[in-house]
């Protein structure tokens, strides 16, 4: 009985003080890491080509393609730098825990002067072993905490893959007018399906561009998004698509790692754009280009800097001005005819800033607003105000990662 | 066939070993982690071309080459053996309790919640409500299918299972509200500044303290399992529950007091994991451990020295693959085949310590 009463008491003193922190919680979670040592001693002192390390951790390995690019662009560096293999020290398939501090530590014992993580879900583990390491670099790709970190050691970097996006929606836009040219669908059954991984700023802003590229050669397309909250899941993405396909979708694109959703198109003789890696293995005859980086040019400029001993921003971006970004190689077997050139002028456009991806004149929000309306009004979209001016929303302006979460008019994505 | 033919025949008997002596036994153990290691390295050289001494090397490098490496293995190691430790009673009364990492989770969240809303509370209460709440947040997931198999004899592999399930779906709906920025359905590090409610360093490690939590748990479950009247019950039940119910034992009583402190210390593990190592809380928290954690107790009989065998030969094998992968630029499924290939060998090996082969010739049995 006593035992009983115990445990009763233990259970009510529990909820109590967790009630009572409830209240209190709000208040000191602000404080964050804004005190950590700021003086960054000059890493660059007898550094040179010859005994740089660079260490890496990755989410996955080569056989996903995220991975596989990130590790390409690593290789790319070492060839441009001239590094030996000893000098890159790369950890695959390290989840998102207490896993990637273990490794960024385990990567300082080694001696590394510069270590990048690849995944989102790595910033934190990444930034509290940076704040312990003030002598070495630390790069984090996709993150956004670089700036407000107050670590001068730690920072952010992310390509603007919304500019390839752009361009692949281009290729997609000119096949469903030769659809319609072809009597195929009609100009109202231009809907386009596209495979999210998960509802964040990312995602949306890479099938918002995606989808302004369609729009800008099929003024009367639609999209609808479905998500599968996961960055690699081959069953569900082939799922997805099947199921897009299944709710009027004549094009599928996507942003998840895995050849799910190319292989369902094959399967079911739909067009499709890929990410990351050509899909013409999978999809020989639907398959038209992928929008891919190339993050050889961040690693070089990165590692570069790091023995140069120059001060790395704390926000790295860049485009197809750069070289970081690319559409692969356009599959002949599928893509309309006159593609190419489309392509190019869209590219050099793009290069030369005469065109920006989110022009604002080619789209409208809550229900036919333009943007600069939906901000003056305030709520939800005056956040934005600080990316939009001169008839654009300058993506990555303020941090590398992408900000623009807003779904557009002409989109459907079904609710978190 | 002749009776002249038959009796030139030799066959080979599998007899049953009436007792066999430690030295023999861990003699025959060694044998087969030896003979294992020499199949895998032909298999690492047929597949790969590496060298597989360098392998090995590397595994070695990996998981003890520097002292960070050394304290993570350990880490991972007393983890392990704590939830190894916590099935130890439900296997010992033949409960398959399948459920350890829903109840790792569960204990987890109740952990999290502490950290994320109890800054406030000093640090020595806010650690011990941490231990005591991951404690009975563990235990209402061993009470649920200690319950309905007490009461309805329902079957305890798939209620556990199952729950294992329910604790990941309620990690996802609190990560809904915990999550850190929003939108980036990760809680990423909980009280990284003020560091409330982790685990604070002992005796100059930041792992002290979960050594020092599963020391204490894996000796006093041991004694519990040992020298109670409660341990003898669970003895009883899982040899036979007629014999029991014969005896006096009330056996549902035993199935869902067992149940309650194997869970209980699951759910502890769980406080560990988040408080002492990881500080947040995700999906992947129990990360498999519920599951390798029977693999680690049944290998080693449920004896506790030999789960901490086991349990550290698992991490220091997971470890090693680590180093492996970016030496030598094999995927980590090298190293799980290495491992693969030595559980084979030392599971299979307990067949040579139950029995022995016996080379008989036909004519003497008839005679």
């Amino acid at each position: 009985m006593k035992k009983k009463l115990m445990s009763l008491m233990l259970v009510a003193a529990t909820s109590v003080t967790m009630l009572a922190g409830c209240q209190s919680a709000s208040a000191p979670q602000q404080e964050e890491a804004q005190g950590e040592s700021a003086t960054e001693e000059q890493a660059s002192e007898g550094l040179d080509a010859s005994n740089i390390k660079v260490g890496v951790i990755y989410i996955g390995d080569e056989n996903e393609g995220y991975t596989a690019a990130h590790m390409q662009g690593i290789d790319d560096m070492q060839a441009a730098l001239g590094l030996s293999d000893e000098q890159v020290i790369e950890k695959s398939l390290i989840p998102e825990d207490e896993s990637c501090a273990d490794a960024a530590e385990d990567l300082v014992d080694q001696g590394c002067n510069v270590v990048f993580a690849t995944s989102f879900g790595h910033e934190s583990f990444l930034m509290q072993v940076a704040g312990d390491h003030p002598e070495v670099e630390f790069a984090h790709a996709t993150g956004y905490q670089a700036a407000g970190s107050g670590l001068s050691n730690f920072h952010n970097y992310f390509d603007n893959i919304y500019e390839a996006r752009y361009v692949s929606g281009v290729v997609a836009g000119m096949k469903l007018n030769e659809m319609i040219a072809d009597g195929k669908i009609t100009a109202d059954q231009a809907k386009v399906g596209y495979v999210g991984a998960y509802p964040y700023a990312e995602v949306i802003s890479g099938f918002t561009s995606f989808f302004l590229g369609v729009r800008s050669q099929v003024p009367t397309a639609t999209m609808e998004v479905q998500y599968t909250n996961s960055w690699a899941d081959m069953t569900a993405e082939g799922e997805v698509a099947t199921q897009l396909i299944a709710d009027g979708c004549v094009l599928i694109s996507q942003h998840a790692d895995t050849t799910g959703a190319p292989t369902a198109c094959e399967k079911a003789g739909v067009p499709c754009v890929g990410y990351n890696v050509d899909m013409t293995a999978v999809a020989p005859t639907c398959a038209l280009t992928s929008a891919s980086n190339n993050w050889g040019v961040y690693y070089t400029y990165a590692v570069q800097a790091v023995l140069n001993g120059e001060v790395m921003p704390a926000d790295w971006t860049a485009g197809f001005a750069d070289g970081a970004v690319a559409i692969t190689d356009l599959n002949q077997n599928a893509i309309a005819e006159g593609t190419e050139d489309v392509v190019k002028e869209t590219i050099e456009a793009i290069s030369s800033g005469k065109l920006n991806v989110f022009d604002t004149s080619t789209f409208t929000v809550d229900g036919g607003k333009t943007l600069e309306d939906a901000i003056a009004e305030g709520g939800d979209y005056a956040q934005y105000a600080q990316y939009v001016s001169d008839g654009a929303f300058h993506e990555s302006s303020v941090a590398s990662a992408p900000a623009f979460a807003m779904i557009i008019d002409g989109i459907t994505a079904n609710a978190e | 066939m002749s009776k002249i033919a038959r009796s030139n025949k030799k066959v080979i008997h599998m007899v049953k070993r009436s007792g066999i002596s430690p030295l023999k036994a861990w003699g025959i153990r060694l044998i087969a982690a030896v003979l294992g290691l020499i199949v895998a390295a032909f298999v690492i050289v047929g597949i790969t071309g590496v060298n597989p001494l360098k392998v090995y090397e590397g595994i070695i490098g990996g998981a003890v080459g520097s002292p960070r490496r050394i304290w993570v293995t350990v880490r991972e190691t007393v983890v392990l053996l704590l939830i190894a430790v916590g099935l130890m009673p439900a296997f010992k009364m033949r409960f398959w309790n399948l459920g350890a990492e829903g109840q790792i989770l569960a204990g987890g969240i109740a952990c999290s919640a502490l950290m994320i809303y109890g800054k406030s509370i000093p640090a020595p209460l806010l650690l011990f409500l941490i231990i005591v709440c991951s404690a009975l947040g563990g235990m209402i997931w061993g009470f649920l299918p200690g319950l309905f198999k007490a009461i309805f004899n329902t079957n305890e592999s798939l209620f556990t299972l199952m729950l294992n399930y329910v604790a990941m779906q309620l990690v996802t709906f609190f990560i809904v509200f915990w999550e850190n920025p929003s939108g980036s359905n990760s809680v990423g590090i909980i009280n990284p500044s003020g560091k409330e409610g982790w685990f604070p360093a002992l005796f100059g490690s930041d792992y002290g303290l979960n050594i020092l939590i599963v020391l204490i748990v894996t000796v006093v479950m041991t004694l519990y399992m040992k020298i109670t009247k409660h341990g003898y019950e669970i003895a009883v039940v899982g040899e036979s529950q007629n014999t029991a119910r014969y005896a006096g034992i009330n056996v549902g009583k035993v199935i869902i007091r067992t149940m309650l402190v194997s869970s209980a210390v699951c759910g502890l593990a769980g406080a560990v994991i988040v408080s002492g190592a990881s500080h947040t809380i995700s999906t992947s928290t129990a990360g498999g451990r519920g599951f390798t954690a029977i693999v680690v107790a049944w290998m080693a009989n449920l004896n506790p020295a030999g789960m901490l065998l086991v349990a550290a030969f698992l991490v220091f094998m997971q470890q090693g693959s680590i180093q492996i992968a970016s030496q030598y630029g094999l995927n980590e499924n090298a190293s799980d085949i290495i491992t693969g290939i030595l559980i084979f060998f030392l599971i299979g090996c307990e067949f040579f310590i139950r029995y022995h082969l016996k080379v008989v010739n036909t004519e003497d049995d008839k005679s």
